[in-house]
């Protein structure tokens, strides 16, 4: 088992408590809301996407560090990617966190591997997973989504949410 | 050592050093420290004296029960009803009949609401519950109210996660046909005055029901001294298995009920024209029970009685004083319940801090919380929170393990700030 203080690094300490792209954004083309429901936390994404690439995001809400410094963290890396790409990096992020995809192989999440400490506290991935389901969601047009609904990550796969 | 070596004074204090030995799993180690478990109102730890019945009838005891005339059904047979005379003792029942084995305390109210429920209540009566009962003793109700167009009405909490007597009194008229109330708030350890209030819905002919899932492990419960109609507990909090729980009811109104299951066990006779159905308990226990669980119950309770209930009442009494106060002493942490009567638990939050990120981090010291809404979103809302980090204690647990807790809190704030 892995030291879950590992979990709780500086970077994700930081962005808890100086969220990045935290509040309600304008003239979002893309919005959703994403709920868990067995712990409540909860948070908004909205996003504007100028053709295939996100321009502008940003969230709020309620939520553990875990799940806030998660959110965070993924508005800066998204902002500024093309819609695929976003997608193919959601999948990554959830299969990191499920135990799915080793680190140490071949990926594109960058410094969101700060969030691989998670697989090891299986009540803990759900918090981690929720804001790019929220972002998921928000990018296929599925207003409200929940981590105890059928389209739980945990349950099914994310593209089927 | 022995359950019977345990009995001595309240005043004495118990020897928890001597306790502890007996408990396996507390000398377990977590994540390289000693385990802290404070997750006791969730579920309790089972001392050697009760795994080793368990392994004993699993060995030498075990057949079918009430069914076949061989010596190992008739051995079960007599060890599962000694146990119900044991439980029957335990809560002072009148008579063993009135003790009905369940799943847990949910099955047990859900066997109140399809087997006196159903038949009793109808459109516009009205339920009595408060805002501290635990998710299984709302969602039964909520259930039967939907089926039948009753009413459900709902007993408000102070500041401090007392109930409001005189709002209680006033929910009631001619259309009240049940109350349903803890007995001990399982989020906040509030103790309710149920003797109080059983008696006054009783002056307007009104049964009760009492949720004993906290209380029974931690204080004497008699069912006749409360004048309960119905109580309801679980075997797990009581140093028992899991997948066994009791149903104490009147036997007056146990008769009058309907099945809550069919099946075998619980009938006279069948055929397929009529079914005439066994008398209490065995009309609502149909099937095989769980009948190892319900011995390995009844060696948990002569151990607890070993130790005595009084005693482990005043343990537990100050070690919840002094957490209390060990917590409230620790700036930006705020104590959730802090009703007059407590038992056993302390419901937290620190500033600044989710409690799933504080269950997480304390769990690294090898600190056993849970953290939460614990089944009962009411009360959370009540507070206007989410969740809560709870500490529950039993009588095992030490003044060591409260600093221990107290320590962890601090070094949660330290790395949050």
């Amino acid at each position: 088992m892995a030291d879950s203080r590992a979990l709780y690094q500086e970077v994700i300490l930081d962005h808890n408590k100086k969220p990045r792209n935290y509040g309600t954004l304008d003239h979002a083309t893309h919005r959703a809301y994403g709920h868990n429901p067995l712990c409540g936390d909860h948070l908004k994404v909205g996003l504007t996407l100028a053709g295939e690439r996100i321009d502008a995001i940003g969230f709020e809400g309620e939520s553990c560090a875990i799940c806030k410094a998660s959110a965070s963290m993924m508005t800066t890396v998204v902002k500024g990617r093309l819609r695929a790409e976003v997608e193919a990096l959601i999948g990554e992020f959830r299969d990191m966190t499920t135990g799915k995809l080793d680190v140490a192989g071949p990926h594109h999440l960058g410094r969101l591997t700060v969030f691989a400490g998670v697989r090891d506290l299986p009540t803990r991935v759900k918090c981690a997973i929720l804001p790019w389901h929220t972002l998921h969601a928000a990018l296929n047009a599925v207003p409200v989504v929940s981590t105890e609904s059928d389209g739980d990550p945990m349950h099914a796969p994310i593209g089927d949410a | 050592m022995t359950a019977s070596a345990r009995e001595q004074p309240v005043e004495a204090g118990l020897d928890t050093t001597a306790i502890r030995a007996d408990f396996p799993i507390l000398g377990l180690a977590v994540e390289g420290k000693p385990l802290v478990y404070l997750d006791n109102a969730a579920s309790s730890q089972m001392p050697q004296p009760v795994i080793d019945r368990m392994v004993r009838y699993q060995t030498s005891e075990h057949a079918n029960i009430h069914r076949a005339v061989h010596y190992l059904s008739e051995t079960a047979t007599r060890e599962y009803e000694a146990a119900r005379a044991r439980l029957a003792r335990f809560i002072n029942a009148r008579e063993e009949r009135e003790v009905i084995f369940t799943s847990g305390t949910t099955e047990a109210i859900n066997l109140v609401m399809h087997g006196y429920g159903r038949r009793f209540i109808g459109a516009g009566d009205e339920i009595i519950l408060t805002t501290l009962e635990h998710h299984s003793n709302i969602v039964p109700w909520q259930m039967l109210a939907e089926e039948k167009g009753a009413v459900i009405r709902v007993v408000p909490i102070n500041d401090a996660g007392e109930l409001l007597i005189d709002d209680y009194e006033a929910l009631f008229n001619a259309h009240t046909r049940l109350v349903c109330m803890t007995h001990v708030s399982n989020a906040l350890g509030s103790v309710n005055p149920v003797r109080r209030m059983i008696d006054f819905a009783h002056a307007k002919g009104v049964p009760v029901l009492v949720d004993g899932a906290q209380a029974v492990p931690h204080m004497r419960v008699d069912v006749q001294a409360l004048d309960c109609d119905f109580y309801a507990f679980s075997g797990h909090k009581l140093c028992g298995p899991t997948g066994i729980g009791v149903l104490y009811g009147r036997a007056e109104l146990l008769e009058k009920m309907q099945p809550f299951k069919g099946g075998g066990d619980m009938i006279l006779s069948v055929t397929f024209e009529k079914t005439t159905y066994a008398g209490i308990p065995q009309k609502f226990e149909a099937g095989t029970p769980p009948i190892a669980a319900a011995i390995v119950l009844g060696a948990a309770i002569d151990y607890l009685s070993g130790i005595g209930m009084d005693a482990i009442a005043a343990h537990e009494h100050d070690l919840l004083a002094y957490a209390s106060a060990e917590v409230a002493r620790i700036p930006g942490v705020r104590i959730v319940g802090t009703a007059r009567e407590k038992a056993a638990v302390l419901s937290f939050v620190i500033q600044g801090v989710h409690p799933h990120d504080v269950g997480t981090l304390l769990n690294q010291e090898g600190i056993a919380v849970r953290t939460g809404h614990h089944c009962a979103q009411p009360v959370m809302r009540r507070f206007s929170l989410a969740a809560t980090s709870r500490a529950s204690f039993a009588f095992y647990n030490t003044h060591a393990e409260v600093d221990a807790l107290v320590a962890g809190i601090r070094m949660v704030q330290k790395v949050f700030t």
